[in-house]
């Protein structure tokens, strides 16, 4: 057998006019955990796509165990012992854990067989690999990280030996990727192959054997992990030197500007998801709501900032008493000094189809300043935005480019030059840098601590606890809907993990 | 995963397109022909003989392109607010009861420039009234607008029989229509515009309302790209979501964008009851509502596309009814066929080609395209 598990040989993709993969030569030692970090659109997931057959590189070879693969196919892939695991999981919600797991290798037409079959293995995997599931639950009961752990078991029932895990920890709490990193590590001591895409360069640090960080379509570095550090590939990864840690002063809080008691909110579904929450953001501080994805943060920022309708509860803004239980329109919030960042950009911060300066108004397009009657002010409107777009480094700077062509960041930039621009009292940031890369992320801290600096009361949720913790004064965990602790901004990561995963906490918060 | 397209440059986008879409059509089309065993050549000669072969012929062909350009923005401007109002047909015909009754009220006593404005009026009122119905109950309990549509053509169509054969025909008569309407209630004929150009015009439809149809296309160019409530309603279309972030009525935005698709639909029943036949008449409306539908397909819901499609669809009937006429193997229905492909090609397989050219261009000058964002969030 070959040394390397995988072997990448001047692998090009293009699509148009964009070069995604610009001959790429990587080696993967078998036995080993392969890291792939770089910025958004570097081309980490592009290189993955081809390995696994979603797309055809125009030139270069991929070898298999020393041996040249030909992959058209998700099937080639899997025949040649790759498995992958999405970031987003490839699940049907209502099957049970088997039923999953045998899709798309059932065997014959009757499946009783191959289900007895399946379960027999599932037992061997789950105790070679520590991977314990129940077979039988549906897999809309289980937690996400049960969830993607049946994505693993998939790829092994397939018979991978080689892993690919893209963005895997996006969605888990800290002790559930802890858990996720034993059984890759257990993975490895078997001798299977891992490669593991991520931004986080803590988990490349923790976890892998080696490190390969792309830029702009280009493999730049090649490392073993224990030569590097996480300032160097931070570097490498964006190209200069980047400053990991927010640099902020202490803050100076005010008068209480928001103020959130009892607030219950249902989802579509009729299920509640914030659960009786209070909590107040003063002038001059940023609170963070910490928590695990699917916890109730969003419908909780959603229904401050007029989108969604609580059941019951209150917020003042300013002091003023807002009927959230009825239609609080988010016009009027506006108005009267709040500004929201919406957690998904794409459906809800911005219009992708519009024109830069059409998104840069949305929201405020009955401004005075933007209208002329019943028109709207186009020369005005695009003026504001091309200064707009210099005020906030955007590129490309053409505001008649349609947004969807811009990238994460700049699309971020785009909202959020359109929300502190309008010098709001209130400031709320759903995922301030979600999709965003390292340079653009650093722009946006320090905007958000300038907003702090400038008396505003900013209140940020994110799913990513270092931003939390970096950004916040006062720190707030949400679990199950409800606020389940508040630290400090200095809060440790173990400490907040817990609170995270809703482990109970006998002593008091402080 | 997402795969990243180049973007076509605006004129390929808008010209270059359809022109490919419409060339297959006909390319198919003439197979049809040549299926009967005709000449396409011969076939298609004659149609753009028949279309715009003389004064009289292209008098003809704008006068349905007039009824084309009406539905085909009332259309437009639904799809701009994310919905897809299939009641053109009975908001017209429906309209026409409005231009019928202003024009039987005030035909005696009003000249017809004075008629005009009000029948407009009425057209353009019983129109949205009609589609404020389904846009009620799309806006408010979630009924789905294509299919209160459809069947409010329907209902349009029966109460207009009933209209027809009962109240308004006059005693005495065995056809189901109104009396004549007298000289206040005709709209001037444009003859004039073609002869102007060199064409002579004996006899044609051709009437003042492709005037009135063309302001609409400016108007409804306006409202869309300058206006607020545009804005707004290219909002809702685009983004339901970013709609009601923005403070953006959902309620308000459906039914007012849908009662100025009816609107417009309605007035479209000007064109023949007002324009032509000078009184209101069973099934005038002949289609129009869903020809409408193509146009705005067609011209990518922009006016300055919809014009143009209109007259290609205005063509095809009037150089479709001669090419009827001069082939007899070619009946009506092929007609309807030859129509019926360009319907598909240009409006169902709009985007059939556009990978194809998409890759042409980004191979042949990457530097003057942009590159649409990789939207995979796994970098």
């Amino acid at each position: 057998m070959a040394e390397n598990a995988i072997e990448l040989v001047g692998i090009n993709k293009s699509f148009g006019a964009v070069h995604a993969n610009r001959d790429i030569n990587l080696a993967i030692p078998r036995g080993t955990i392969q890291g792939i970090i770089g910025e958004n659109g570097a081309g980490k997931s592009t290189l993955m796509s081809i390995l696994y057959g979603f797309y055809q590189a125009d030139s270069g070879e991929i070898r298999v165990n020393g041996k040249p693969a030909t992959i058209a196919t998700p099937n080639d892939a899997i025949a040649a012992g790759i498995g992958m695991v999405h970031q987003h999981f490839m699940l049907v919600q209502n099957f049970t854990v088997l039923e999953n797991v045998i899709l798309g290798a059932e065997g014959e037409a009757l499946l009783n067989r191959s289900i007895s079959r399946a379960r027999s293995e599932l037992r061997r995997l789950e105790k070679e690999y520590g991977l314990e599931v129940d077979p039988d639950a549906i897999v809309e009961d289980l937690p996400v990280g049960l969830q993607q752990r049946v994505e693993i078991l998939k790829a092994l029932y397939r018979g991978a030996d080689i892993l690919i895990l893209d963005e895997p920890t996006g969605v888990l709490t800290p002790a559930e990727a802890d858990h996720l990193f034993r059984i890759l590590a257990q993975l490895k001591a078997e001798g299977k192959t891992v490669v593991l895409i991520t931004h986080k360069l803590r988990e490349i640090m923790a976890i892998t054997d080696n490190v390969a960080v792309m830029r702009q379509g280009q493999l730049v570095a090649s490392r073993a992990t224990k030569d590097t550090t996480v300032e160097e590939l931070a570097e490498l990864m964006v190209g200069r030197r980047v400053l990991l840690r927010v640099e902020k002063g202490e803050a100076a809080p005010g008068d209480v500007m928001l103020s959130v008691r009892n607030l219950t909110v249902k989802d579509g579904r009729g299920c509640t998801v914030v659960k009786d929450v209070s909590f107040d953001v003063k002038a001059g501080e940023i609170v963070g709501i910490a928590g695990v994805a699917g916890n109730g943060q969003s419908e909780l920022i959603e229904t401050i900032s007029g989108i969604r309708r609580a059941e019951s509860g209150t917020v003042s803004l300013k002091g003023t008493l807002l009927d959230v239980t009825r239609h609080v329109d988010p016009g009027d919030l506006r108005d009267w000094g709040l500004a929201h960042v919406p957690e998904d950009r794409h459906h809800v911060g911005l219009v992708l189809p519009f024109e830069e300066s059409e998104n840069a108004i949305l929201g405020y397009h009955d401004h005075p300043r933007y209208r002329k009657g019943p028109f709207l002010d186009i020369e005005r409107i695009r003026q504001s935005a091309r200064e707009q777009m210099t005020r906030y480094d955007i590129r490309p700077a053409n505001e008649r480019l349609k947004t969807a062509n811009f990238s994460g960041g700049n699309q971020q930039k785009i909202v959020l030059a359109r929300e502190i621009e309008k010098d709001p009292d209130v400031l709320i940031v759903g995922q301030p840098t979600r999709g965003v890369d390292v340079g653009a992320i650093e722009f946006i801290h320090k905007r958000l601590i300038e907003m702090r600096d400038a008396g505003k009361a900013v209140l940020i949720v994110s799913v990513e606890l270092d931003e939390i913790r970096s950004l916040s004064d006062r720190i707030l965990v949400m679990f199950d809907g409800r606020i389940v602790g508040e630290r400090k901004g200095d809060a440790s990561e173990g400490d907040l993990g817990l609170l995270m995963a809703g482990v109970e906490q006998r002593e008091a918060a402080e | 995963m997402s795969t990243p397209y180049a973007k076509l440059p605006a004129w390929a986008d808008y010209g270059l397109i359809p022109l490919i879409n419409l060339i297959v059509a006909f390319a198919v089309a003439g197979l049809v022909v040549l299926l009967v065993g005709e000449n396409p050549l011969r076939a298609a000669g004659l149609m753009l003989e028949g279309a715009f072969g003389s004064g009289r012929n292209i008098a003809y062909t704008l006068y349905y392109s007039t009824s084309f350009i009406f539905t085909g923005l009332a259309v437009a401007v639904a799809f701009h607010g994310g919905l897809f109002n299939i009641g053109g047909e009975g908001q017209a015909y429906i309209g026409g009861l409005g231009v019928g009754l202003v024009c039987l009220t005030f035909d005696s006593i009003l000249p017809w420039w004075l008629t005009f404005p009000l029948a407009i009026l009425g057209a353009a009122a019983v129109g949205a009234g009609w589609a404020f119905i389904p846009a009620y109950l799309q806006a408010k309990r979630g009924s789905h607008i294509v299919i209160t549509t459809i069947m409010f053509n329907f209902i349009a169509a029966s109460l207009m029989v009933y209209l027809l054969v009962g109240p308004l025909k006059p005693a005495n008569s065995m056809a189901p229509q109104t009396r004549n309407f007298l000289e206040g209630g005709q709209l001037p004929k444009l003859n004039w515009l073609i002869e102007l150009f060199g064409g002579t015009v004996r006899s044609s439809p051709f009437n003042l309302s492709f005037l009135l149809a063309l302001l609409c296309a400016f108007l409804v160019w306006l409202l869309i790209w300058r206006t607020r409530l545009g804005y707004e309603i290219r909002t809702q279309g685009h983004s339901p979501k970013a709609a009601r972030y923005a403070g953006i009525g959902e309620t308000r935005i459906i039914i007012i964008t849908m009662m100025i698709s009816g609107a417009l639909a309605g007035m479209m029943a000007l064109n023949p009851v007002m324009g032509d036949q000078g009184r209101l008449q069973l099934d005038f409306v002949t289609g129009a509502g869903f020809v409408g539908i193509a146009a705005a397909l067609m011209g990518r819901s922009h006016p300055a596309g919809i014009v143009p499609a209109a007259i290609l669809f205005g063509m095809l009937y009037q150089g479709g009814a001669e090419l009827a006429f001069e082939m007899p193997n070619i009946s009506r229905d092929m007609i309807v066929i030859i129509q019926g492909l360009v319907i598909l090609f240009a409006g169902a397989l709009e985007n059939m080609f556009r990978p194809a050219a998409q890759s042409l261009f980004a191979s042949i000058s990457p530097r003057s395209m942009g590159v649409a964002a990789s939207r995979s969030g796994g970098a």
